[in-house]
């Protein structure tokens, strides 16, 4: 009874008593659950447009931080090292296409999930061949980032918000509504649409996918730059920012790897789900049940709906 | 020439059933095992401590994965994990009975990690593909955060690791600090070809075509008669046993102790690239995958610095270091590209090409 009460009334009462904390939580999770919707948007995009699944996403984060910020301690101007940025993100689109995809067409799932991994091991020793091992701060400041915190004194108590975390939340928002909008009125949109839909038909439209694969992946690049760049402002840039990408994976799998308004809510639930659980039930069994817990509230989620909450439904036919 | 099928007729059912029908594949593997037992007495402890007995510990646990993921469709991230149940259950096995042999627990341990992959296949009735692979990253994370925070299963040690006690067979010392390379690698190598037999009887037979066919389409399987769920579990626990026994060899036999980071989630990924490089649905493939995931990097640790040392550019550690994940990476998407069936499939055109040789056709 006493193990009831304390997994099942304790953690309650315990919200109720200060709702300045929970409210503290709350606004911690959906923060990180912006952020791991950033990462996952990138992994949608590729999924979407490619049928890829690219687990090279996490190393894109990584390494186009790396470029930004070692373009800036070689003397370029902190804007112009961001424009940079995006243009060698280009350059990898294009090499990648032509290299890794090109010749991997019409292969199995497998297959190209696990040439995504021959790229991160590349990017890992290119970008550690280039920029060395150690971490870095992110140039927050040069870039026009917002730092310091407000205190809003509410519900008997003091509630923080970081305002890099303010500016991450509105940034992100306005990323996903320009490629929401990009994606549904644009001309590049709708043949993204198409190709996502069936290869073959495009194909015989006359949308180029070479073309299309190319623009995703650019696309991605851009995601994976903010997503770096906003990371990079709250943990500094190392390598080890490249695990973040199993954090997104969950948050795919929940929202569905077709949907991008689906990562954006699974973003949230894993990001709200694991703050709230690491705080009010981790003591319980003695705390670091984030490295799971989200896997676990996919896992949940996926039984009762297994394409994921948006995830277009698996019809199976023989 | 020397590789012929013709003249080999096949009198009875057995014979047409068998692994290996041809004589000169059996001539092949006998010689293969037999300078296998050789390499123990003609090489040196390097070469058993620090490639064999690892190359053949990872073809097991590859052997383990491909039932999973080659032959039954099923992907797993979680394999990491499953190991860490196997050598975590015969550690506490091994000082729980310390009269009992060693290998004994090691097959034993074997079953608790089948029980625990079970118990984690479960929701792979319902989610598939990529889908899966987040039931079994819960298992990867849940497990390892259990090595962790649960000191009974470390016999409350203090510094949280596992060692490995001394333990002897006929009076040879093959577990623990006195044991020799060359005992492991003996101990290593039979508990290898005794599983690796098994496993190849079991997806040969009528086991393995039910796999398969869940593999190709499990609706269809389905219909044909072939019950899912058991099918499935059957093949998490089968694939989790091999993986807990290679798990316990990896830590007694090979690392002689370990922590609860040597079953992190990398350990899965690598597990994987070996089944992937090497071919889905071959055992001979596993044993390539291996082959070519570790010792690669060994191989260019070696020759990367000779390469460099003619034109006298001395290169640091560090760079020699990030030119061999630069030079695997390309590897890997060079072989994919190359032959996307995996080393197995070049495996079996040489075997095709050698049947005719030296004519064309």
């Amino acid at each position: 009874m006493d193990i009831l009460y304390k997994v099942f009334i304790e953690p309650f009462l315990f919200m109720g008593e200060a709702p300045d904390l929970l409210v503290q939580t709350l606004w911690e999770g959906l923060v990180s659950g912006v952020l791991y919707a950033l990462i996952a948007l990138g992994f949608v995009l590729i999924f979407k447009a490619s049928g890829v699944f690219n687990f090279a996403q996490g190393i894109m984060v990584v390494f186009s931080a790396l470029i930004l910020v070692g373009l800036y301690e070689k003397g370029v101007p902190a804007f112009l090292a961001l424009i940079l940025a995006a243009v060698s993100m280009l350059v990898l689109a294009l090499v990648v296409e032509r290299v890794v995809l090109r010749p991997l067409v019409n292969q199995p799932d497998i297959i190209l999930f696990m040439a995504t991994f021959g790229l991160t091991y590349f990017l890992i020793g290119f970008g550690e061949l280039i920029f060395g091992g150690n971490p870095r701060e992110m140039i927050t400041g040069q870039l026009l980032l917002p730092q310091g915190t407000t205190e809003i004194d509410a519900l008997g108590g003091s509630i923080r918000l970081q305002h890099l975390d303010i500016a991450a939340a509105v940034i992100a928002s306005i990323m996903i509504g320009l490629l929401a909008v990009f994606f549904s009125k644009t001309r590049i949109g709708r043949a993204l649409r198409a190709v996502a839909d069936s290869h073959k038909a495009a194909l015989s439209v006359g949308i180029s996918l070479n073309q299309i694969w190319v623009i995703v992946w650019f696309a991605a690049g851009i995601v994976a730059l903010v997503a770096g760049i906003m990371w990079g402002a709250r943990s500094g840039v190392s390598f080890s920012l490249q695990i973040i990408a199993l954090k997104a994976l969950p948050v795919l799998i929940l929202g569905g790897f077709t949907s991008i308004p689906g990562a954006i809510i699974g973003g949230l639930i894993i990001g709200v789900g694991e703050k709230v659980g690491e705080f009010y039930w981790g003591p319980l069994v003695g705390g670091g049940i984030e490295t799971w817990l989200a896997y676990a509230i996919a896992l949940v989620f996926l039984l009762y709906r297994p394409q994921g909450l948006f995830g277009e439904k698996i019809i199976e036919r023989i | 020439m020397f590789y012929r099928e013709a003249g080999q007729f096949k009198t009875n059912y057995v014979a047409d059933s068998a692994i290996f029908p041809l004589r000169e594949d059996r001539i092949g593997i006998g010689l293969i095992v037999l300078a296998a037992y050789a390499l123990a007495f003609i090489g040196n402890s390097f070469l058993l401590q620090a490639v064999m007995i690892p190359f053949l510990v990872f073809s097991l646990a590859s052997i383990g994965l491909n039932i999973l993921t080659g032959y039954t469709g099923l992907l797993s991230l979680g394999t990491g994990a499953f190991m860490g149940v196997g050598a975590y259950a015969c550690y506490k096995l091994m000082t729980a009975f310390p009269e009992v042999n060693v290998i004994v627990w090691i097959f034993v341990s074997g079953f608790f990690s089948a029980a625990i992959g079970a118990l984690f296949g479960l929701p792979s009735l319902r989610i598939k593909g990529f889908y899966l692979a987040v039931a079994t990253l819960a298992a990867q994370f849940f497990l390892q955060w259990c090595f962790i925070r649960i000191p009974w299963l470390v016999n409350y040690n203090v510094s949280g690791a596992l060692d490995a006690p001394l333990r002897t067979l006929f009076g040879i010392p093959i577990v623990g600090a006195t044991a020799t390379p060359q005992t492991r690698y003996l101990v290593v190598l039979t508990i290898v070809i005794v599983l690796t037999l098994i496993a190849s009887n079991l997806v040969h037979g009528r086991i393995g075509r039910m796999w398969i066919a869940i593999r190709d389409m499990d609706l269809a399987a389905e219909l044909m008669g072939i019950r899912p769920l058991q099918t499935k579990l059957l093949a998490f626990a089968v694939s989790s046993y091999y993986c807990g026994v290679a798990g316990a060899l990896l830590v007694f036999l090979w690392y002689g102790g370990a922590e609860y980071d040597v079953f992190n989630i990398n350990q899965s990924f690598f597990i994987l690239f070996m089944v992937i490089i090497g071919g889905l649905g071959s055992l001979i493939g596993s044993f390539f995958g291996a082959a070519l995931i570790f010792i690669l990097p060994i191989v260019l640790g070696i020759v990367l610095p000779a390469l460099f040392e003619p034109f006298g550019i001395s290169v640091g550690a560090d760079v020699i270091e990030h030119l061999r994940f630069m030079i695997v990476g390309a590897l890997i998407i060079f072989f994919l590209i190359v032959e996307p069936h995996g080393l197995a499939r070049l495996w079996q055109i040489g075997k095709q090409k050698l049947l005719v040789w030296p004519f064309p056709y």
